[in-house]
């Protein structure tokens, strides 16, 4: 039920749970039946290539898509039921920024805070000019929306759900058309937020991005959740890897191809292949028996990028 | 939340543009007048032939003239912004998920859209007072029945006149709103919209069709031209109020039912 202030509950509490949720586009199931799990003060990203069902499925999470089939519900609250009550304490950007051309970044923000409840209008300047700082967008603030940048305009999408204190932060690909040092600082700025308590539901599309800034991860592969876990949970899916580099690439291969190493690759004098319950200590015996001089031999953990392979059977990048 | 809605709409420079155009109206037509010692009497669009004798023929005029379709353009147009011109900006999703609630978003957009009707209509009717003033005599106003009444009686009968207008305008306005949950294009909302007014007045114009013609929007949007008889002919304008009435509430309901449901996609 509700968590507020329920101490036993705090462990077990989800920011978001979803059960059987589907939304079909006629015959097409954009989101086909997922079970979302989101611990309270985690930092979950939801992982999966372009057009595999995530924005659609943030939709359905904010209630502006009613979806097929499922239930849902956000910090403990039943959904869309009571999506009045509960959305306030919910910041949300999602498929980019939206405002209006011919309002200012600040106008912008005080018509949307003025729209709804819980944004005070005797603190609205002040926590408009604090979420602008935040985001760094303090000297633009009296701009028109229409001059602004890309990367302004997903940085003033940032300050809207920043606005008020939030217990769930639901950012759909923050980082989409910034420049490198913009990426880097709302990064920095989601970690920050994970690290104040604030739950944060992230989505994307860049496995390096997942990696860097959160502890939970839901990979979408066509509107399927495939796996969801802490991070180290979802490299678990994938072999780790054996790099040697040697003198002779060419026997290596033959060497650790009979050890039972697979998708061998080489890379110079480099040969990296999938361990799979064999030992590398094993395969360095047999490679010195061999004759091999072996110069480097390292076990790799696996990169997301792999387990996200090794689940799908496909590339990252698939799905237009 | 109105208060907001209002400052955003009629903050906006295409809104604003809408009016002074609307002002215009009364402009060119008493200017016109004014040279041109407008039409013989009995010529011309009703009233226009009288603008020369009183101030308060001026505002009526322009009202009959913009009434047809100056008024409802700029009626579709607002009507379009309201809901598709947010869903096409994508801002519909964000005062969704602030969240503004979707029927009490849809009842600060009808408001605020009932309130630019009005003020379409009181735009018009106070600048052609006041270029009338400027131009024209303003003593006394000879109504169509021949009786004379005062010049603040006949000023009030024009701003009565404009409250009519602005009425029968929220019914259009009420159906514009409807179409404009149902697209994410405000231009083909504001389309429709002028396209279904110019339907219901073909319609009206056919007599084959009259058993229809008490049930057409526009059948009495001309009733305001009983405001200047002596006594006051009521019955043509009550018909009309209780008509809009009737549209407002159909299509309220459907744009209500259309907005609670719609997956916002936009």
């Amino acid at each position: 039920m509700s968590g507020d202030g329920a101490g036993a509950a705090v462990q077990t509490s989800l920011a978001i749970k979803t059960s059987g949720l589907a939304k079909h586009f006629g015959h097409f199931p954009a989101v086909d039946g997922i079970d979302l799990a989101v611990p309270a003060g985690s930092t979950y990203g939801f992982l999966g290539p372009n057009g595999s069902g995530k924005t659609t499925t943030i939709r359905v999470l904010l209630g502006l898509v009613g979806p097929t089939a499922g239930t849902w519900s956000l910090l403990g609250e039943p959904m869309p039921e009571r999506a009045m009550s509960t959305l306030p304490h919910v910041g949300a950007l999602v498929e980019g920024p939206a405002f209006y051309p011919w309002l200012s970044g600040q106008d912008n923000l005080a018509r949307f805070d003025a729209m709804g409840p819980g944004g005070h209008s005797s603190t609205r300047a002040q926590r408009i000019a604090e979420a602008l700082a935040r985001v760094g967008l303090t000297a633009a603030a009296k701009k028109k929306y229409k001059a602004y940048s890309l990367g302004m305009r997903q940085r003033l999408g940032l300050a809207l759900a920043l606005l008020v204190p939030r217990q769930l932060l639901v950012l759909d690909e923050p980082t989409n058309g910034m420049d490198p040092q913009g990426t880097r600082e709302i990064r920095h700025l989601v970690r920050q937020l994970g690290a104040g308590g604030t739950t944060v539901f992230l989505s994307s599309h860049l496995l390096s991005e997942v990696e860097q800034i959160c502890s939970h991860v839901g990979v979408m592969h066509r509107g399927k959740l495939l796996m969801q876990g802490t991070l180290d949970d979802l490299r678990a899916n994938a072999n780790p890897k054996l790099r040697v580099e040697v003198d002779d690439p060419a026997r290596a291969a033959e060497v650790l191809t009979r050890m039972g190493i697979a998708d061998l690759d080489r890379q110079g004098a480099q040969v990296v292949g999938t361990i799979d319950g064999v030992l590398p200590e094993d395969c360095c015996r047999a490679l010195v028996e061999a004759g091999v001089g072996v110069r480097m031999l390292v076990k790799e953990q696996a990169s997301l990028e792999d387990a996200f392979v090794a689940m799908t059977g496909e590339g990252f990048d698939v799905a237009g | 939340m109105w208060l907001v809605e209002a400052r955003t709409v009629f903050g906006r420079a295409r809104v604003r543009a809408l009016l002074v155009v609307l002002a215009a109206v009364p402009l060119f037509l008493v200017v016109a007048v004014y040279l041109s010692g407008g039409p013989a009497a009995g010529n011309g669009p009703p009233f226009v032939d009288r603008v020369s004798h009183n101030a308060v023929f001026a505002a009526l005029a322009a009202l009959t003239v913009a009434m047809p379709f100056f008024i409802p353009l700029s009626v579709a147009v607002v009507a379009g912004d309201s809901i598709a011109g947010e869903a096409s900006l994508g801002t519909l999703r964000y005062l969704l998920v602030r969240p503004a609630g979707r029927g009490r978003l849809l009842l600060a957009k009808a408001v605020v859209l009932g309130l630019f009707c009005v003020v379409a209509a009181i735009d018009i009717v106070v600048v052609g007072i006041i270029a009338g003033v400027v131009f024209f005599p303003h003593g006394a106003v000879v109504t169509v029945s021949g009786t004379t009444v005062s010049f603040l009686d006949g000023v009030g009968r024009s701003l009565i006149a404009a409250l009519v207008v602005g009425a029968s305008m929220f019914g259009l306005a009420s159906i514009g709103l409807f179409v404009s949950t149902l697209s994410d294009v405000p231009i083909a909302v504001m389309a429709v919209t002028v396209g279904l007014v110019i339907v219901s007045g073909i319609l009206d114009s056919v007599s084959e069709v009259s058993f229809l013609h008490p049930w057409l929007f526009t059948n009495y949007w001309t009733a305001f031209y009983d405001l200047v008889r002596s006594p006051v002919y009521w019955h043509n304008i009550w018909k009309d109020l209780v008509l809009q009435a009737g549209y407002i509430a159909v299509f309220g309901a459907a744009a209500w039912a259309r907005m609670t449901s719609r997956d916002v996609l936009a």
